[in-house]
């Protein structure tokens, strides 16, 4: 089970992030998790939030370029080398990452998100090691 | 010094006949030898035999660009091709360039002009000069060597590029003159401040065009390197630099008339205007055989003076440009039309994003950045789809009009939207 990701282009100028999460909060979208990935001329903001569709309808109201991304929303145990071990298991199956982030750190597992070349094959992989994926509800009500 | 004093001094009315048996000449050769002209004048209902001087002048058809674009690449030589020796070619309005072509009777010619103008600026063949015109399909380069060489000086044929180098040679050898851009010449000043040399050049003239510049760079460019400047004119769709050259007194560029006949129109209207009122400047090549042209239109907006100047020189001349009459950029000396950003982002996308261009000039280099908006069938939530549309469209782009541009994404709807015709040019130059 897949989760849905908003992302928004950001160009590198003074404010720019703070109007994106000012939509954002005007709309009632919560944000439970991001990442803000930076180029010399402009930022990626991935977001993930309580409402995606309403949150990427409403930035492109205001001008965003604002788009819905599949990804990987794991829950792993807090423990030392766990992630290894799951990436390895993505590895030996040659798929990419293309880009990972923290989702919560809970007191014993911490959750990532996880965006892959193959994200249908990484999703069969790592139900196999049985942990725990996140579906749409659980982000809901986190 | 007057290189050629026969023709640089001659009265006008002696002028006006030169011209006047020149212009039959190549109004016959034209007719002759190539077939879209022959239609043109048809077209009108003109004949060679109506042309007997050039009083007869505007019976004639104008060409501009378009007639070179569909006529690529060679269908305005007058020439067989096994008498051209040579090919330029500059960047037309859209995909193909303009291509043009040399016999060696041109080149000599083209020699001839650019040793006057080389003259004018008090070189001799006592002086070493760098040639730092890019070298090429580019006419600056082979066009400024072939004159140097003419007048007798010692060449360097440096190109552009390596600047460093170049001040170390003209150190080294001595350098008295040089060809180039003026907002490299400026570069080039820096550099040499840069390296303490400036005090010790022994640099005392510099020709400089292929770009618009304004008389306060010049005498910035006097100023900062103790030599004296002068402006070079030219286009290769008539020959390339050396179509005209401004002399001591600054009061304008020599026309060399002789071979070029020089026309200033109304471009709404088409009609010629008088002497001293700006407007289009025109020129009819009268001893070209690779490429004649009757009547083409340059753009360049300008006004003309017949009056004999103070070097002695009666060759009429034609004032500092005062802009263009379309939106054709000259950037770094390349020629940029609007229209090639947008066919080359046209043909990589589908349908034109949004876009700007974008010029500036940063410590006296010229820059080019393209804005295009980032619509939802770019977007990507990698980055590294992201950078490899930047790269991609920055190839394209390259390719087109070659020249290095930077391309920069931008958010949506943040690009001036205008009114009335689209802008899709910023250009932040100060050049008045």
């Amino acid at each position: 089970m897949f989760i849905k990701q908003l992302s928004v282009f950001i160009e590198n100028r003074e404010g720019r992030l703070e109007e994106v999460l000012e939509t954002l909060k005007q709309n009632n979208v919560n944000i439970v998790s991001l990442s803000l990935a930076d180029t010399s001329d402009f930022g990626l903001l991935r977001l993930i939030v309580s409402d995606p569709e309403a949150g990427r309808n409403a930035l492109k109201e205001n001008g965003f370029s604002a788009m819905v991304t599949d990804v990987l929303a794991v829950r792993l145990a807090h423990r030392v080398g766990r992630l290894q071990e799951l990436l390895d298991v993505i590895c030996k199956a040659h798929i990419n990452i293309e880009y990972m982030y923290a989702l919560a750190t809970g007191k014993d597992d911490a959750s990532i998100i996880i965006k892959t070349s193959d994200l249908n094959k990484a999703l069969e992989l790592l139900e196999s090691e049985e942990v725990e994926i996140f579906t749409l509800k659980d982000i809901e009500t986190l | 010094m007057i290189w050629n004093e026969t023709k640089e001094c001659m009265s006008r009315d002696e002028m006006t006949v030169l011209q006047g048996k020149r212009l039959v000449k190549v109004v016959d050769r034209v007719y002759h030898n190539v077939e879209y002209y022959r239609k043109k004048m048809q077209a009108l209902g003109v004949e060679p035999g109506d042309i007997n001087g050039i009083e007869d002048l505007r019976k004639l058809p104008f060409t501009t660009k378009n007639d070179l674009r569909d006529t690529y690449p060679f269908g305005l030589f007058a020439a067989p091709q096994s008498e051209i020796v040579r090919i330029h070619a500059s960047s037309g309005t859209t995909g193909k360039a303009t291509v043009v072509g040399y016999t060696r009777r041109d080149i000599d010619i083209w020699a001839e002009c650019v040793a006057r103008a080389f003259a004018q600026a008090g070189i001799t063949k006592n002086d070493i000069i760098q040639v730092a015109y890019g070298y090429g399909l580019f006419t600056g380069g082979l066009g400024a060597h072939y004159g140097a060489e003419h007048l007798g000086a010692t060449v360097v044929p440096m190109s552009t590029g390596n600047t460093k180098k170049l001040t170390t040679m003209m150190m080294d050898f001595g350098v008295t003159a040089i060809a180039c851009t003026p907002s490299y010449l400026l570069h080039i000043a820096e550099t040499l401040e840069e390296e303490g040399n400036i005090q010790n050049v022994k640099l005392k003239a510099a020709i400089c065009g292929a770009e618009p510049w304004t008389e306060n760079m010049r005498l910035q460019i006097e100023e900062k390197l103790h030599i004296k400047a002068f402006d070079i004119y030219g286009l290769s769709e008539i020959m390339g630099p050396g179509v005209a050259c401004d002399c001591e007194f600054h009061k304008g560029l020599h026309v060399y008339e002789d071979h070029f006949l020089p026309e200033i129109i109304s471009p709404d209207t088409l009609e010629p205007l008088s002497e001293g009122e700006t407007g289009e400047l025109v020129f009819t090549t009268l001893t070209k055989e690779g490429i004649p042209l009757l009547r083409y239109r340059t753009k360049d907006l300008t006004s003309i003076d017949y009056g004999k100047c103070e070097c002695g020189r009666t060759l009429a001349r034609i004032s500092r440009f005062k802009g263009r009459s379309d939106d054709m950029l000259i950037i770094r000396g390349v020629n940029v039309f609007p229209s090639q950003v947008e066919a080359a982002l046209l043909e990589m996308a589908g349908t034109t994003p949004h876009y700007m261009i974008i010029v500036d000039r940063i410590n006296n280099l010229d820059t080019m950045e393209v804005q295009i908006e980032v619509e939802d069938r770019f977007f990507s939530d990698e980055i590294k789809e992201l950078e490899s549309l930047t790269k991609r469209v920055t190839h394209t782009l390259q390719n087109a009009i070659g020249l290095a541009v930077k391309v920069k994404l931008v958010e949506p709807k943040t690009l001036e939207r205008s009114m009335g015709k689209a802008v899709h040019v910023i250009d932040k130059r100060k050049l008045v």
